[in-house]
């Protein structure tokens, strides 16, 4: 053994004692731990930091939204509200007919559920069917790929303000949009006037804000797919069509679940590039449940905080039960 | 040896003392220097001038301004007050509906000058107690909602300018003969504001509010709404205001008048300063007298007050801040630097000079002091309303709902007075 080799060895094992020098004094505290609760609750007291913090952070405000739920006011400070029992629910859930918001206590809350309804099926679907085409073709040996895939993720980087401007900078009445109609002869289109319009084009523009963090999980999962099975699909001379519905899919169903999961999510809590782009109009047309919730909690005078705080748990619940069911189904996807 | 002890102990013992006497000064001090601080708010940038102006005129007091957004004003202020938090001095929009976060100043500042200079103004600052003689605040200048023409095109269309009386209708009615005449997109526009929409409503003979502070919602305000959405289906207004957006948001296209695409826009007189800065003499404008309606000629009196709140802890301060606003030459050349119109009475008297502006603002300054007198008694009630900004957002939503055929207007005012009571219910509880 030379000198270098023996030194090495001297400072690998003085820094090996330095290193478990904290290790060594936990010692007497963790085996007391052991015996004063027992092998089976001691994993209780690792996890506890974490408990605490998501205690903090995500069991108090829910505790905190159901005790202004259930308060009435335009007070801030829960000491100064009072009690009003399940009237907060009473006023957002009473209707005559729920086919008609016109005739519900709350019709914007309705016309906003609705909206949601319409609005999150549509967008989830066109935004995974957009980021999955979108990460096939980039999965391909193209020209430019990296600046291709640079160019579609690049509105994930953008904040939700900056992308609503420059859209509403397009499509208003003298936007870029009708700019260039006009300039080739066409009378101007009122893109965000008309109800259906404004409602298509939320549905484009906050697909087009999120598809590529979208893209590029799909594109991971496409990544991850074995080469070999391609090249044993190729010799077997399978059709593209073929090999995408038997190898491409089937293998990236787990990462779909994914993606599926995220955009529902993310689709039903939209709320930035919409207000800034519609304000939720034109009436109630492109109006969805967050926004509801902001405009019910913070931005009409007197703030009705209950009120607010009664639709975001209902709408909590509905989530809370919509993630369950794709919990179940995702637990089904890997026993596939 | 002992001999040489003691003195050096007693000497550390001075020197620790003189240290701890020297810190506690310090402490007492930087305590006095916090003692002396507020933060002051607004939306103007040159009420800096005036902060530093105070600072120089009482050494050791430090007012820390902030600049904020108007939207900040309507939207954090009030969050931030229900949390005891927020500045000790602020600009409010909101009057009425903020009064009980007010301090009152009566201790600290010569309540008979207040009472003198600013009267009737300061009774929407005492919100729901109209009877107490509380000084809340001050409003030195007011801001009037109000019609501006554009006289080239009245002129390239030889039309003739309706004149002083006429109603909404004939405006309408003339815009779009000018419009058509000049090939100009909009004839007539009004920014996206329930305040605005008060002045058509009110004209229509609406009275919006009753003794009691409940909403009222009667056939003046269905007539001016059913008349408001006409203009919109037969093109004399734009959709892209009203009928764009949802909500309460509040929007404005005052751009398209100064860009001379707009023949008749419904405004308000905060826009002088802009229409002097920004079109000065490209093309001939000027603000008319207040269209008619069945009722009456009307504008919406408006604008910020200052208000110093109960949370502060430096009420003396704050007050006193509030009184050096409130000082002739302070609102002299306040007023000065905006075109704004005086409330306070002696200026009312003496009048104002706005220094470097030209004939055409003075005149239209001169058209907007002219509706003060014409404003009806239900203008200033409305605007006093604590749930005047709730009744406002409201009207903006539903009528916006009207546009887009989801509600009619039966269903609209219903809607308008439930959002009210809601809010009314909500804040009693």
């Amino acid at each position: 053994m030379n000198a270098a080799s023996r030194l090495n060895d001297k400072l690998v094992r003085f820094l090996w004692s330095v290193a478990s020098l904290p290790a060594r004094g936990m010692e007497p505290v963790m085996a007391g731990l052991q015996r004063a609760l027992g092998v089976g609750r001691l994993p209780w007291v690792f996890l506890l930091p974490n408990l605490t913090i998501i205690a903090m952070f995500s069991a108090l405000p829910v505790l905190i939204n159901i005790l202004y739920s259930i308060t009435g006011s335009d007070n801030l400070y829960p000491g100064d509200r009072h009690f009003v029992g399940l009237s907060n629910y009473e006023t957002l859930l009473s209707c005559e007919s729920y086919l008609d918001p016109s005739t519900c206590s709350r019709d914007l809350f309705w016309r906003a559920v609705r909206n949601t309804l319409v609005f999150v099926p549509i967008q989830v679907t066109v935004m995974v069917a957009f980021a999955l085409g979108t990460a096939l073709a980039l999965n391909r040996k193209i020209r430019a790929r990296g600046f291709f895939r640079g160019i579609f993720f690049f509105p994930v980087m953008l904040s939700p303000v900056v992308v609503a401007m420059t859209w509403v900078w397009l499509l208003q009445r003298d936007g870029a949009l009708n700019g260039m109609i006009g300039a080739i002869g066409f009378d101007r289109v009122s893109w965000l006037t008309d109800s259906a319009r404004a409602f298509k084009w939320s549905i484009f523009v906050t697909v087009w804000a999120h598809m590529g963090f979208y893209m590029i999980i799909l594109l991971a999962g496409l990544q991850s797919i074995p080469a070999d099975i391609y090249e044993a699909a190729k010799m077997d001379r399978a059709t593209p069509w073929r090999v995408f519905r038997r190898i491409t899919l089937p293998l990236l169903k787990p990462v779909l679940l994914v993606v599926f999961i995220l955009a529902v999510i993310r689709s039903v809590q939209t709320f930035d590039e919409i207000y800034i782009l519609t304000g939720g109009g034109p009436g109630s047309a492109t109006k969805l449940i967050v926004h509801y919730i902001y405009e019910t909690g913070f931005a009409v005078m007197p703030r009705n905080y209950g009120l607010a705080a009664a639709a975001s748990l209902l709408l909590g619940l509905v989530l809370f039960i919509f993630t369950a069911i794709q919990m179940r189904l995702s637990k089904g996807g890997r026993n596939d | 040896m002992t001999g040489n002890v003691l003195p050096s102990t007693l000497l550390k013992f001075r020197l620790v003392l003189r240290g701890a006497f020297a810190l506690a000064i310090a402490v007492w001090l930087s305590g006095v220097a916090r003692a002396q601080e507020i933060t002051v708010q607004h939306i103007d940038a040159d009420v800096k001038v005036l902060t530093d102006k105070f600072m120089k005129e009482h050494p050791g007091t430090k007012v820390n301004f902030r600049l904020v957004s108007y939207q900040s004003i309507l939207e954090s202020l009030p969050v931030q007050l229900g949390s005891g938090q927020g500045p000790d001095v602020s600009m409010v929009g909101d009057w009425g509906g903020l009064s009980r976060y007010y301090l009152d100043l009566r201790p600290y500042v010569d309540a008979g000058y207040f009472e003198r200079e600013f009267g009737s103004v300061l009774v929407p600052m005492r919100g729901m107690d109209r009877k107490g003689n509380a000084i809340n605040g001050m409003s030195g200048s007011m801001t009037l909602n109000g019609a501006f023409v554009n006289l080239t095109l009245f002129k390239q269309a030889r039309e003739p300018l309706p004149k002083s009386g006429a109603t909404w209708d004939d405006w309408a009615a003339a815009a779009v003969r000018v419009a058509k005449a000049t090939r100009t997109e909009i004839p007539m526009e009004m920014d996206r504001s329930g305040h605005r929409f008060a002045s058509l409503a009110i004209s229509y003979g609406a009275k919006l509010v009753d003794d009691e502070g409940y909403p009222v919602i009667d056939e003046g305000l269905k007539t001016a709404i059913r008349t408001f959405v006409d203009w919109h289906r037969n093109g004399t207004m734009p959709m892209d205001l009203w009928g764009a957006v949802g909500g309460a948001t509040h929007r404005d296209n005052f751009q398209d008048f100064m860009n001379g695409k707009v023949v008749f826009y419904f405004g308000g007189s905060w826009a002088l300063f802009k229409m002097d800065s920004a079109v000065g003499e490209l093309f001939e404008w000027a603000v008319v007298d207040a269209p008619c309606g069945i009722s009456s000629c009307t504008v919406m009196p408006g604008g910020g007050a200052m208000v110093a709140f109960k949370h502060t802890k430096q009420p003396r301060l704050a007050a006193q801040f509030i009184a050096f606003l409130a000082r002739e030459d302070n609102m002299r050349e306040a007023m000065g630097r905006h075109t704004n119109i005086p409330v306070a009475t002696t200026l009312v008297k003496t009048g104002v000079d706005y220094p470097g502006t030209s004939e055409r603002v003075r005149e239209a300054l001169a058209s907007f002091t002219r509706q003060v007198p014409k404003i009806p008694k239900d203008a200033y009630a409305f605007q006093g309303w604590r749930f005047q900004r709730a009744a406002m957002n409201s009207m903006t939503t539903r009528i916006s709902q009207v546009l887009s055929n989801e509600l009619d207007v039966d269903t609209a005012a219903a809607f308008i007075k439930k959002d009210v009571l809601l809010a009314i219910q909500a804040a009693k509880r």
